[in-house]
């Protein structure tokens, strides 16, 4: 709560000093928003590959759907897949929030060489799970490179998007999805073995940031979903 | 299939010595079986038979002796050798899971025998066990088990059959059974047979050999018409001072026929008709005799040999 | 030898004993696929209860693939009893009934009687994994479907692919025998000392558990023979459940992590069953029969 009392003073402040600029920014974020609306759905095949120190998983295909305004589905076509606790539901779409926000200058910066604006969105009541966003938008092209979401409960993600063939549907086609990965230990009784591994090995799995990096093929656009594919 | 090099000598022990740690379980034994012969094997318990017999069998490595069997080394020619022995020691041990025929096929393939069923049907209609062939052994009693255990020993038509203590444990018909089973296979059949016991009475009535042992050491090896001849007689002599009568008997001219006391009784080997001039002789002496009984059973000279300690060498003219 | 092993062979299946092996593989094995059908959800979560506080985890993971996996975990320190049972018997028990003695008149050399009755053990053994293989793993695939396997290390999570586990079984329940054939050759050793089966089959697990005592410490001390103590070999099969990575993190397929560690235990359950085989021929051969 305490991290919320002080971002609330954040806005006062911000929204005292620079009120003008704040609504250059909520425009930019609106024209994002806008470009994103113009899919109302999408489903999307992908290659999904879990990077964390400590786990070893294989590449393994996926399937996305998305209906507007904030249905997402991330499915695994077969097989076993790991992903952060509640990172999941954090997509393109949730990443503007829907209503309520303000959205702050923070300056420029660049993300793979491409020159992007700052902008921080700040949830106007506190009860939501988002706490704080910073999106990096690509204003030439009305993309999102780059963001950083603050949860209530399972942390803080980082999301670096690449674009390509759908860029004008805003949609990337590679999601770099990075966290905090905070290591486990089993007791040996359970998995019943002799630990004899490398010391430096073990270290080597420690404590790193872990990612999730899902790279698109496939895009199908506006074919109307059923909410049913959600349930 | 082994070509004998002695078709007269079957078994041919010599310096035969076994030695388990301090115990001399067989000492210097030499001894010799003839085709044809039932050879009784004597001794009590613990005197080295059945260490014998595991050696002619393999069972147990000699610590220093030669054997040979049917002319060829023992230890040179094991398996060819086996292959013409049938045995049967102590207790006929069988798979008790498996049934009469099954326990008699899986030997026959062990013997290297390829039995055909009419064979081991023939085999266990022999020893009287064609009813019960496919039931389990641990149905039977210990004489059927018996009979079994020598319906495997022969099952590979062997020429040498060697029984270690058949009849322990046996009923008087057993006994009997097993008696007339050797008698067959000796007389009929023409095999060789070496039986060992420490019951006398078993072997006199089938042996043609004897051979008694007693704490690992030949003590006598004799034809049974030697052994049984009648005319051989031991005198067992009961009188007021043993001393005396053996002093007077030291001097006389049967001094060699004096044997070892048993019973705190004076014992003479004598040739029936020396007994009369053995007796005025005494007479003569004028000793206090109480009584003087003649015997020639050779479960008294088994006995005497057996319970003295004295190595009395071969018991041959 | 041929004729000699089928004899052997023979007897092992014509005993009661041995089917005994069997039934209790398929009640254990049972049990712990209706435990897991029934209740297996909550295995899984007691399993990644740690795990699950930060990640979360989507997909079939009660699949037959994972269920042979805690089958083998939980059954293979226990099917020694059964291999011992069985190798631990071949001598003593002949002796105890007594056929050795009229096994060892037959003309057949002691050498190749040694061996069919240990080669009719290893048969044995293998036919045992087998029928966990047939049980653990095929009926398991059957109820429980396949898909990835989802394993926890006891410091890192492995996922291995579904198309990328069958050949990993099929090279674990190879290792599995070969340690399983260590256990047979410990009893078949350990059966020359005795006239009666308890005592070697006794002495057989006694030694396995101690063993695997020593093994699981981590005692400086202890460590120092560990390298050299088969139990801590017996376990190898599961390396072939962890594979290699590509600097990107990417799962190299078809690859084994140590493949090294496999062949190092392999060489030292080799060097066990030659030592365990090799004592028991040259004892045997110089054994004076007095049963």
């Amino acid at each position: 709560m305490k991290l919320i009392n002080k971002l609330t003073c954040l806005l006062f402040v911000f929204g005292l000093s620079s009120s003008t600029h704040a609504q250059d920014m909520n425009v930019l974020v609106m024209k994002v928003k806008a470009k994103l609306e113009k899919v109302k759905d999408y489903t999307a095949d992908g290659r999904m590959k879990t990077d964390v120190a400590f786990i070893k998983a294989p590449i393994g295909k996926v399937k996305v759907y998305f209906k507007s305004p904030d249905k997402f589905k991330l499915q695994r076509d077969g097989g076993i897949s790991v992903l952060p606790k509640g990172g999941v539901s954090i997509n393109i779409g949730s990443m503007i929030m829907q209503t309520g926000f303000v959205a702050i200058d923070a300056g420029m910066s660049t993300v793979g060489g491409t020159a992007v604006r700052v902008v921080k969105l700040l949830p106007d009541a506190d009860a939501g799970e988002i706490i704080l966003s910073t999106l990096y938008i690509d204003e030439a092209n009305l993309l999102i490179r780059k963001s950083v979401t603050t949860t209530r409960e399972n942390g803080t993600y980082e999301m670096e998007l690449q674009y390509g063939k759908y860029a004008s549907y805003g949609l990337p086609d590679k999601v770099l999805f990075s966290f905090n990965a905070k290591d486990y230990k089993l007791p040996k009784g359970i998995t019943l073995e002799f630990d004899d591994t490398d010391k430096a090995v073990k270290d080597k799995m420690k404590g790193k940031k872990g990612r999730v990096e899902i790279n698109y093929t496939a895009y199908t656009i506006n074919t109307g979903l059923s909410d049913a594919i959600f349930k | 299939m082994l070509l004998y090099k002695s078709m007269q000598q079957i078994v041919k022990v010599s310096q035969l010595t076994k030695q388990f740690n301090s115990l001399t379980a067989v000492n210097q034994l030499s001894f010799s079986v003839e085709s044809g012969d039932v050879y009784g094997f004597l001794g009590q318990n613990g005197a080295g038979k059945s260490t014998t017999i595991r050696m002619l069998l393999t069972l147990i490595t000699p610590t220093s002796g030669d054997i040979s069997i049917f002319g060829y080394d023992l230890n040179k020619h094991r398996k060819e050798i086996l292959q013409q022995i049938g045995a049967v020691i102590e207790k006929p041990d069988v798979y008790k899971y498996l049934s009469a025929y099954e326990n008699l096929k899986l030997f026959a393939k062990l013997s290297g025998v390829k039995p055909s069923n009419k064979m081991l049907m023939d085999q266990l209609e022999m020893v009287g066990l064609a009813s019960r062939a496919h039931d389990t052994v641990k149905t039977f009693s210990q004489g059927m088990k018996q009979r079994l255990g020598i319906g495997i020993a022969l099952v590979h038509n062997p020429q040498l059959i060697i029984l270690d203590e058949p009849t322990n444990g046996l009923d008087p018909q057993g006994i009997a059974d097993i008696r007339n089973l050797i008698l067959i296979l000796s007389r009929e059949m023409k095999k060789t047979v070496i039986v060992s016991s420490h019951l006398l009475n078993e072997i006199e009535q089938i042996a043609t050999r004897i051979l008694i042992i007693d704490k690992g050491q030949k003590l006598v090896e004799g034809s049974s018409a030697e052994l049984f001849n009648d005319q051989q007689t031991i005198l067992q002599i009961s009188v007021a001072n043993n001393n005396k009568v053996i002093q007077t008997i030291q001097s006389s001219t049967w001094a060699n026929n004096l044997l070892p006391e048993r019973d705190g009784q004076i014992m003479v080997g004598l040739n029936k008709e020396d007994i009369p001039n053995f007796n005025r002789m005494l007479a003569a002496s004028g000793v206090d005799i109480y009584s003087l009984q003649a015997r020639h059973s050779l479960e008294d000279y088994f006995l005497q040999v057996t319970a003295g300690k004295q190595h009395v060498g071969t018991f041959t003219n | 030898m041929w004729e000699h092993l089928q004899i052997e062979l023979y007897k092992v299946f014509k005993r009661p004993r041995t089917y005994l092996s069997f039934a209790a593989i398929t009640a254990l094995i049972g049990v712990i696929q209706l435990g897991l059908l029934v209740d297996g959800k909550e295995y899984a979560d007691f399993v990644m209860a740690d795990f699950a506080n930060s990640f979360s985890v989507d997909g079939k993971i009660l699949n037959g693939y994972f269920i042979c996996y805690v089958i083998l975990q939980l059954l293979l320190v226990h099917v020694p009893l059964l291999i011992a049972l069985i190798a631990a018997d071949m001598i003593s028990g002949e002796a105890n009934m007594g056929t050795l003695r009229i096994l060892l008149t037959k003309p057949q050399s002691r050498t190749s009687i040694v061996m069919a009755k240990f080669i009719a053990s290893v048969i044995y053994t293998l036919l045992l994994l087998i029928w966990i293989a047939i049980m653990g793993l095929f009926l398991s695939m059957l109820i429980f479907g396949t898909d990835d396997l989802f394993l926890m290390k006891s410091s890192y999570v492995v996922i291995v692919k579904e198309s990328d586990v069958f050949w990993r079984y099929a090279g674990a329940f190879c290792f599995a025998a070969l340690a399983m054939v260590t256990v047979a050759a410990l009893g078949f050793f350990l059966s020359f000392f005795a006239e009666n089966s308890i005592g070697p089959i006794v002495a057989t697990m006694s030694v396995i558990i101690v063993c695997t005592i020593l093994s699981t410490m981590n005692i400086p001390l202890f460590n120092l023979i560990k390298p050299y103590l088969f139990t801590t070999h017996m376990i190898t099969w599961k390396e072939f459940f962890d594979f290699k990575v590509n600097d990107a993190n990417e799962a190299i397929i078809g690859s084994i992590q140590y493949p090294d560690k496999i062949i190092r235990s392999a060489t030292v359950l080799g060097v066990h069953i030659v030592l365990f085989v090799g004592s028991a021929v040259w004892l045997f051969r110089k054994k004076d029969i007095l049963s």
